[in-house]
């Protein structure tokens, strides 16, 4: 099933186009990457589909609903979870109570008690159990970037924005980040995943995006997009790069 | 009274209007804080004046120099002992912080002052013009105006602390990273926008009574201004001193019976309006 | 149910009720008008933590809710021959549709703004009610004496507001507690936290404020209806003081934004101090700007408060202290 439909949408911010035109679908339970060079628009299109912005043109479809426009909050009871590029834990609660916001408000709309069950659960898949009762704002980067991931899950969404969720994280915190992802790949959660680290992009993705000054330029399997000249024209430079990223 | 005096009055007291919004648009853009003593810093320049151009028998407008100074030292005092520590803080803590300032200077003013109108017994002679008169005092008001803003343009484009200033404003970490001391610079924005006021403040006791709780109507009036003209935006604060002046001059002739306490009410519905449906302002607001 | 079984809770409770009966047992006038006033505040300042100790919004014109709330009831009362409950209830239902109509415009302002609004609005309603000749303008609403006779006399009549008062603060302290520990208060606490954050986690935020508004609104409106029936006479200048506001923010400060126990130590040891300085000359008039020194540093040095202080300090105590 398409889980997502991007249908030509495009967004504006008073004279700079961030999106034209952008279409592009999403099958249910893949792993789509989507890349691009820095201001290409990504984030903007991420914001777009999960309510923060409406777009000028276009629609959005999510499990064959129109969405486009709809308010933040009310994609979140859709089923519709979003990372942020810079985290944004809520600081004076606890890690546990942190998820718990997100197993409450999300698609089961839980009570409490329930929502600490799904809290411990999930905890448990990123990692952070030992640190339930810490305060959310005393975490490091790594951590709070685990929290904010849990957080999305606990809400039981059908399909996860992830946005530069290994941004900042040293090698091995992106290999046991990698292995989280594919965990949570197996539970049949759809992901999207904005990403600049381009072996783990390549190597975890079913099929690619690329968005070059708000314009899809490029979509297909890694393999493809690696050989692609207007993407290494535009972003990866080095052609010879990026057969090696493939592999790696 | 008809149009055109309406029209001259309204502008005239507008300028000064837009003269003590400009010193709390400066405070925003520069250190991102709503400056709930704005109000106080203004009674600080209408009492400063009175007591030293009635019991020093000064001349108002070199008094009015004084207490230009006494504005920025006072506002770099309130910088280091209430806001320095706030401002890696969240928001509330700077509201609560300028706001209990404000309360302070108020209830001390109040004791000390009581609340009883004064008035500078000061004219200037005034101008005819067709059909109407300006006071001396609010032309002169004027003329200030235009020469603090100038003055005050000039410092921040061609100074090296004016640029330090610019700097900050635009982008305090990375001001820092430059070696610019970030902390004085702060105290001394403080200090300006509370200057600012404080001058207002002093050339407003030139035409107008007043007493210890004046400063919070002007302050209302100035919140109203910055919005409308865009918030960290010195010349949107002058455009939108002399919009909100040329309103109120005309207001008598739209609702003649209204009395007095209701403006208050007005301006504050047209700062809601304003922030709900154009919360950049008129001329844009800083990001 | 492990949720109603925080001692904390129901120390406080228990304290206060017994704080609460003292007057009865001495049957001191004096006492009990000390007592009121500590009560009052618990009530105003309990209130206004839901906006500001968990949503995070600061409103520095609360005192319009205690005050509409009172000229409804006091209208209902002298005008209408209404008794008092249901006087009071009204005004409770009056503060609470006022805040629902006033969320809907100024909730989405955020920050200084926000609070500056809630100045705005305090004012524009006196200087509304001041010009409408149906709630008596400046002289406002005076109740004829006669009025106390259906409740045993003026005597009898003070004690009842008394306990009703009583009542009213053991009631927001509760209030207070139920939603801290909701899933409603959690999604507080989460829009307080980050509220762009919280939207896209899946609250509504703009219901969520709004009903938090309403029940900040709620109780101090039936509350404002007692104590104006207590003072026999309600007029624009008394209804809606900002200062009375002002000491709201403080109580709430001193004794830890957030928290269930905060207000009321706040509170309390607010009222204390104030005590103490209006018999001292000296202070008598400097007041505002003694509320102004302490906020001033609170704000600077002990921003979580008196039990954020304690909290800190006492480990242990972090899981009793609601």
């Amino acid at each position: 099933m398409t889980i997502l439909q991007i249908k030509q949408v495009s967004k504006r911010f008073g004279g700079l186009q961030a999106l034209t035109a952008v279409t592009f679908e999403v099958a249910e339970g893949q792993i789509l990457g989507l890349i691009g060079p820095n201001g290409a628009g990504k984030t903007t299109l991420f914001n777009v589909i999960n309510g923060i912005f409406a777009p000028e043109e276009g629609q959005i479809i999510f499990r064959q609903e129109e969405i486009t426009g709809q308010k933040p909050y009310y994609l979140a009871r859709k089923g519709l979870a979003r990372t942020h590029q810079i985290v944004r834990p809520l600081k004076e609660l606890t890690v546990q109570q942190n998820v718990i916001v997100g197993a409450c408000f999300g698609r089961e709309n839980q009570a409490l008690a329930q929502a600490a069950k799904t809290a411990n659960e999930v905890l448990a898949l990123v990692g952070l159990a030992e640190r339930a009762a810490q305060l959310a704002g005393s975490l490091n980067v790594a951590q709070k970037k685990r929290l904010e991931l849990a957080r999305a899950l606990a809400g039981k969404p059908y399909l996860l924005l992830l946005d530069e969720v290994l941004a900042g994280l040293n090698p091995t915190e992106v290999s046991a980040m990698l292995e989280t992802i594919q965990l949570i790949r197996a539970q049949g959660i759809t992901i999207i995943m904005i990403e600049h680290i381009m072996h783990a992009v390549m190597s975890l993705s079913d099929t690619i995006v690329v968005l070059n000054y708000g314009q899809l330029i490029a979509q297909g399997l890694p393999h493809e997009i690696a050989h692609n000249p207007a993407v290494i024209e535009a972003y990866l430079g080095d052609p010879k790069l990026a057969e090696r990223l493939l592999q790696a | 009274m008809s149009f055109l005096p309406a029209l001259v009055d309204g502008l005239c007291i507008g300028f000064v209007y837009g003269l003590a919004a400009m010193g709390l648009t400066l405070i925003f853009g520069v250190l991102r804080v709503v400056n709930l003593a704005h109000g106080s810093m203004i009674t600080l320049g209408m009492f400063g004046l009175y007591l030293l151009s009635t019991h020093l028998n000064l001349n108002p407008y070199l008094a009015l120099v004084l207490v230009a100074v006494l504005g920025l030292g006072s506002g770099m005092l309130i910088y280091y002992l209430a806001l320095h520590r706030t401002m890696n803080a969240p928001h509330l803590s700077s509201l609560l912080a300028t706001f209990a300032v404000n309360m302070i200077l108020v209830g001390i003013g109040t004791a000390t002052f009581s609340t009883s109108a004064r008035n500078l017994d000061f004219a200037l002679g005034s101008f005819h013009y067709g059909e109407g008169a300006i006071s001396g005092q609010r032309l002169v008001a004027v003329f200030a105006t235009l020469g603090v803003t100038s003055g005050l343009y000039l410092f921040l484009a061609y100074t090296s602390t004016g640029k330090y200033i610019r700097a900050v404003a635009n982008n305090r970490y990375a001001a820092e990273l430059v070696g610019i001391p970030s902390t004085s610079i702060l105290a001394l924005s403080f200090g300006l926008g509370t200057m600012l006021a404080a001058i207002a403040g002093g050339l407003i006791a030139t035409f107008l009574p007043f007493t210890i709780l004046a400063g919070g109507v002007y302050e209302l009036k100035s919140f109203v201004i910055c919005v409308l003209g865009g918030l960290g935006n010195p010349l949107g604060a002058l455009l939108g001193g002399l919009i909100l002046g040329v309103l109120e001059g005309f207001l008598p002739f739209f609702l003649p019976n209204l009395p007095n306490t209701w403006i208050p009410v007005l301006e504050f519905g047209l700062f809601v309006v304003i922030l709900l449906f154009r919360p950049s302002g008129l001329l844009g607001a800083k990001q | 149910m492990k949720r109603w079984q925080n001692s904390g809770l129901w120390l406080m409770l228990a304290l206060l009720l017994v704080g609460g009966l003292w007057p009865a047992f001495t049957h001191n006038q004096a006492n009990r008008e000390m007592v009121y006033t500590i009560l009052l505040s618990i009530v105003l300042a309990s209130s206004l933590n839901i906006m500001l100790g968990y949503t995070g919004y600061v409103s520095f014109g609360h005192v319009v809710f205690f005050g509409l709330g009172g000229y409804v009831g006091m209208f209902l009362l002298h005008n209408h021959h209404f008794p008092l409950w249901s006087a009071a209830l009204a005004g409770g239902i009056a503060a609470g549709l006022l805040a629902f109509l006033l969320g809907k415009a100024i909730l989405r302002l955020r920050g200084a703004f926000f609070a500056l609004a809630t100045i705005g609005i305090n004012e524009a309603i006196r200087a509304l009610i001041n010009n409408l000749t149906l709630f008596g303008g400046p002289a406002g609403i005076s109740l004829n004496f006669n009025i106390y006779k259906d409740y045993g006399g003026a005597g009898e009549a003070l004690w009842l507001v008394y306990y009703a008062t009583l009542f009213l603060a053991l009631a927001t302290i509760f209030l207070s507690y139920a939603i801290k520990t909701s899933k409603f208060g959690l999604g507080l606490l989460a829009i307080r936290e980050d509220e762009e954050a919280a939207e896209v986690i899946g609250i509504v935020t703009p219901r969520a404020k709004t009903w938090a508004y309403v029940l900040s609104a709620f109780i101090p409106g039936i509350v404002g209806v007692l104590f104006f029936f207590k003072n026999g006479n309600i007029e624009p200048s008394d209804a809606f003081r900002l200062h009375f506001s002002i000491e709201m923010l403080v109580m709430i400060m001193l004794g830890g934004q957030g928290t269930v126990l905060g207000p009321l130590l706040g509170a309390t040891g607010y009222q204390f101090l104030r005590g103490f300085l209006l018999t001292n000359s000296f202070f008598k008039d400097i007041q505002l700007a003694v509320a102004g020194f302490l906020l001033l540093i609170i704000v600077l040095f002990i921003p979580a408060g008196a039990v954020g202080w304690l909290k800190r300090r006492f480990t242990l105590l972090q899981e009793v202290l609601p």
